[in-house]
């Protein structure tokens, strides 16, 4: 909501020194990277690098042990996963996940961020501004013609769709993919590209993919992780390039 | 409530309370496991547990019968027969009842809680048919009656003590089967990640089955340990199942030594304040702590923690 | 999803079906039942306040409650105690070694007026606390389960083992509470006396008008955003919660409101029965609630009027005469329902009765308005809320996705 307001040259995400430690065992250990504004930013990585687990715990999901995640100024680490998609993150999850019972209008207007209080959403009216809004944003996710159908009918590629709608319906100033072609066909992953191209011209976007050449695609910058450190970081023909990426990650 | 006694007398008082409280340590023991078998594996609650174990607590009373009549000569171990009896009556409709309606229930633990709980009004209205609205009782073995003097001031009576020793062993047996064996690391590989198990060939159902089964098996044995210190009604098993209930879940529902830790503080608790509070006034205590304590720390004493 | 004028609302489907159910209540049990009979009929009632409070609460939003006894006890015995003190002035209470306080203190050797009996000289303090004191309760137990994240079987049994405290506490507390025989012996409502054939039967009618009261508010919250928000938390809590949703808020409402209801139902049943006791609160009472919801179908807040309606009339049927019976009966309703009509008489109606409404209807368009609410009202069947235009989740249960 206010990330054009950080000057140029400020991080809109800073993540510092961030640890989580399950039963000992270290998932994300000591990471620190910066995301500028409209930037895209792709964390790669081997299986069990702690890549879900960074955006568990920047979403909230998971509590760091310790570290900070500043986000436009405010600590993330502090607040509850409501707060922190109020103040601008929005999260999308490795598996499909959007409301099947409803239709896709319903998942859409469920996203819309008004009556997000118990009282606000006994008030909640479908006025103009919300059927609006969800038009606008179906359109973008190539969703206009489902409009109506429960979401159940997607195909998994159509439903990943619908879950960045739901994200982008919020209005986040930083949206996180956990896979978004992942199971996707060569059409359904080109159109997402598409997508995600339209996305970028004004959000942030932190990006978790295995397909290399879609991350040449979409990615300003690339970060591999391996073992919950960060192994690597820059382009991509930087990364491409750096033998520690390609002994661990490219290389089989 | 420690005002008038001197601190010797407090220590006396404590002691005593606290043998007290051990026989109601053991029925916590014998009574927990079997249900934290079952809701560690599987994440069910068997509401019809105390039922279970008042049928092994059944069977006993009929052995005992049956050896008075027929083996009188044999009656110093009919105990024992009745254990391996309970054990495996209960263990065989613990089988049938997972097979009747646990297995179509998973995924909806709720339901089985309500299920269960038809079932347990079932059983106690089907004893209340077989041996009547009065509880029954046991006669003793002569061996285990008596007690043994410790000290000039404190005794223990022999059964409590027999029964305590059951609880304990079955615990340990429990724990071998549990970390020792080959069963117990399919269980445990089930626990962590069914789909997984299964890829790798693991009959989740029939562990499933399996460990259903032991659980009220163990429910059963308990029951034949139950006659040895009180006597059996139709709805004394459902006397226990909250206390029980709140004993797992205190403990920590996958951690073993988490259970006996809280059955043995929850009993001492509750049988300590019983000296100083009216009996119903110290089982509130008693209840309200767990359950203040539940609430601010809901994982229970000791709990693994699991990626949900 | 209101239609936009209120009469228009009553030719719908749904409409219908709360018609039906007032025809019900208001003229045919009444112009069938003695006095008497229908003195039952609003004891039953009074558990369907709690079984729509349950609707709310499991059947939507996931949430199991075994300890809703607790509210429908707190509600009813914030009204017996009001009801008790006027009942023991001073001249009533004469021949008591410390006059105008409860028989039961006076035989239990208190000599003074506890001090949390005092506001309950007050008839509006005692409204005020029929709804407050439940909800007070169950704001604090769902602020410390909730915000902690507790659900599933652990609140379930925790809820359980609050139902054993409170009744162990009452049952104990006997100069305070009237211990397990409960506050009796309730005899006017500020002046009114309750136990008169006529005055019962007026009070059916209140218990009837404020079981609808309390359908509308459900039916409101359920076909707002709220409502599909609780439904949608059910199913898939995180996506709720990371679309901006404090999911802990939301149940502590739902919770909260269940507790209101329940405890207004047990305010009416002290009216209606002329007593309260730790029995109808208890483990066993608890969970018999939970059943008249499953019964109904756990998502039809109709259907759960029909479900307390009819497992509390087999109960006074069995127990009238084979009384060992009825645990037979009771247990096979948990697990029959359970396993096989997860969506209860609700959803027996929609899968049978239904399809045939909508042929007669298709067919003989004029007569609906009258046909529909004697066809259904001539038995009490149980009706699912649902209309064409209604959303889909508000009535249909997967189980496997829960
Ligand atoms: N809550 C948790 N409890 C225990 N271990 C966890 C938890 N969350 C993550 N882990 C562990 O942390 C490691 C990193 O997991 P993570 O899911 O972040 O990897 P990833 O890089 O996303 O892998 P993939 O490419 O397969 O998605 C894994 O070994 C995982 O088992
Ligand atoms: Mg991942």
């Amino acid at each position: 909501m206010s990330a054009a307001k950080s000057k140029s040259g400020d991080f809109l995400l800073a993540v510092e020194g961030l640890t989580v430690s399950f039963d000992g065992f270290k998932a994300v250990d000591d990471l620190s990277f910066y995301l500028d504004p409209k930037e895209i930013r792709v964390i790669i990585g081997p299986n069990g690098a702690g890549k879900t687990t960074v955006l568990d715990l920047i979403c909230g999901k998971t509590k760091a042990t310790s570290g900070s995640i500043k986000f436009d100024g405010k600590e993330l680490t502090k607040l509850k996963e409501h707060q922190i998609v109020h103040s601008g993150v929005g999260r999308k999850f490795q598996t499909p996940s959007v409301f099947e019972d409803l239709t896709v209008f319903e998942n859409l207007e469920v996203s819309y961020p008004k009556g997000h209080s118990v009282m606000g959403a006994l008030g909640f009216k479908r006025d103009a501004e919300v059927i609006n809004a969800v038009e606008e944003v179906a359109e973008t996710i190539f969703l206009t013609e489902a409009l109506n159908e429960p979401a159940a009918s997607l195909s998994h590629g159509q439903k990943q769709w619908l879950e960045i709608g739901m994200l982008l319906i919020q209005k986040p100033d930083l949206l996180m993919l956990d896979e978004p072609v992942a199971g996707m066909s060569v059409t359904e992953r080109k159109k997402t590209a598409e997508l995600l191209r339209v996305i970028t011209r004004d959000h942030t976007v932190l990006v978790i993919e295995h397909d290399m050449q879609f991350v040449g695609d979409i990615a300003d910058r690339v970060t591999v992780m391996h073992q919950g450190k960060v192994l690597s970081e820059g382009s991509i023909e930087h990364v491409k390039s750096d033998p520690k990426v390609i002994e661990v990650y490219l290389g089989h | 409530m420690f005002d008038g006694y001197t601190s010797s007398e407090l220590m006396s008082i404590f002691a005593m309370q606290g043998f007290a409280g051990l026989s109601l340590f053991s029925v916590f023991v014998l009574m927990a496991l079997g249900l934290a078998i079952i809701f560690g594996q599987m994440g069910v609650i068997n509401m019809a547990h105390g039922e279970f174990m008042i049928l092994g607590a059944y069977t006993t009373y009929l052995t005992s019968g049956f050896f008075q009549s027929y083996l009188p000569s044999l009656f110093g171990g009919y105990f024992f027969v009745a254990m391996v009896l309970a054990f495996l009556i209960c263990a065989a409709l613990g089988a049938f009842v997972e097979w009747l309606m646990i297995r179509r229930l998973y995924h909806r633990p709720l339901d089985t809680l309500l299920a269960t709980w038809g079932l347990s009004l079932i059983m106690q209205q089907a004893y209340r048919s077989i041996f009547g609205a009065r509880e029954v009782g046991v006669d003793l073995p002569e061996w285990m009656m008596g007690a043994i003097q410790v000290t000039d001031l404190v005794e223990l009576p022999i059964n409590g003590l027999f029964v305590m020793i059951i609880a304990l062993s079955i615990a340990v047996g429990v724990y071998f089967l549990m970390y020792r064996s080959g069963y117990g690391k399919k269980v445990r590989a089930v626990v962590q990640n069914r789909p997984m198990a299964e890829a790798v060939g693991i009959n989740s159902a029939g562990i499933d089955r399996a460990t259903f089964a032991l659980g009220c098996g163990i429910a059963g044995v308990a029951g034949a340990a139950f006659t040895m210190i009180g006597s059996t009604g139709p709805s004394s098993g459902q006397a226990y199942i909250v206390d029980t209930f709140l004993v797992v879940v205190f403990g920590g529902a996958q951690s073993l030594i988490g259970t006996i830790v809280s059955a043995f503080g929850i009993s001492q608790a509750q049988s300590t304040m019983e000296f100083f509070l009216s009996g119903s006034m110290a089982k509130v205590l008693t209840l309200l702590v767990v359950v203040g304590i539940l609430m601010l720390r809901p994982e229970g004493l000791m709990a693994l923690k699991v990626r949900r | 999803m209101k239609s936009s004028s209120p009469l228009k609302w009553f030719a719908t489907r749904e409409g219908l079906y709360f018609v039906a159910l007032a025809v019900l209540l208001v003229v045919l049990l009444p112009l069938a039942l003695d006095p008497f009979r229908l003195n039952m009929v609003g004891k039953y009632l009074t558990y369907a306040f709690v079984a729509i409070g349950l609707v709310m609460c499991w059947g939507k939003a996931g949430i199991l409650s075994l300890g809703q006894g607790v509210f429908f006890g707190l509600g009813g015995y914030c009204m017996a105690m009001f009801l008790k003190l006027e009942a023991s002035t001073p001249e009533a209470t004469a021949i008591q070694s410390t006059p105008g306080i409860p028989d039961f203190m006076d035989w239990n050797q208190l000599t003074e007026l506890p001090w949390f009996w005092e506001p309950f000289h007050s008839f509006s303090f005692t409204l005020l606390a029929v709804i407050g004191v439940p909800v007070l309760l169950a704001f604090v137990i769902g602020f410390a389960m909730f915000t902690r994240r507790v659900g599933g079987v652990y609140f379930a049994i925790i809820t359980q083992a609050i139902a054993a405290i409170l009744t162990i506490l009452i049952i104990g507390q006997q100069g305070y509470t009237g211990g397990v025989n409960g506050i009796t012996d309730l005899q006017t409502l500020n002046g009114w006396d309750i136990r008169t054939d006529e005055a019962r039967t007026i009070l059916y009618f209140v218990c009837v008008g404020m079981l609808f009261l309390c359908l509308f508010v459900a039916r409101l919250v359920q076909n707002r955003k709220l409502g599909r928000i609780l439904v949608a938390m059910n199913a898939q809590e995180n996506r709720v919660r990371f679309s901006g949703y404090d999911v802990a808020a939301f149940k502590i409402f739902v919770f909260c409101l269940a507790a209101a209801f329940a405890g207004v139902g047990g305010a009416m049943f002290t009216l209606i029965v002329g007593f309260m006791s730790p029995s109808f609160i208890g483990i066993v009472a608890s969970i018999e609630m939970v059943i008249f919801c499953a019964l109904g179908g756990r998502l039809s807040i109709l259907g759960a009027v029909y479900g307390a309606l009819l497992v509390n009339a087999a109960k006074s049927g069995f127990s009238e005469s084979f009384p060992e019976l009825w645990p037979f009966a009771m247990g096979a309703l948990f697990i029959g329902v359970v396993l096989a009509f997860p969506n209860g008489l609700a959803g027996l109606y929609q899968t049978y009765v239904m399809p045939l409404e909508d042929k007669i209807f298709k067919r003989n368009k004029g007569a609906q308005l009258e046909a529909k609410p004697a066809e259904k009202a001539a038995e009490p069947k149980p009706t699912a809320e649902k209309t064409p235009d209604y959303d889909p989740m508000i009535d249909s249960y997967s189980p496997e996705k829960s």
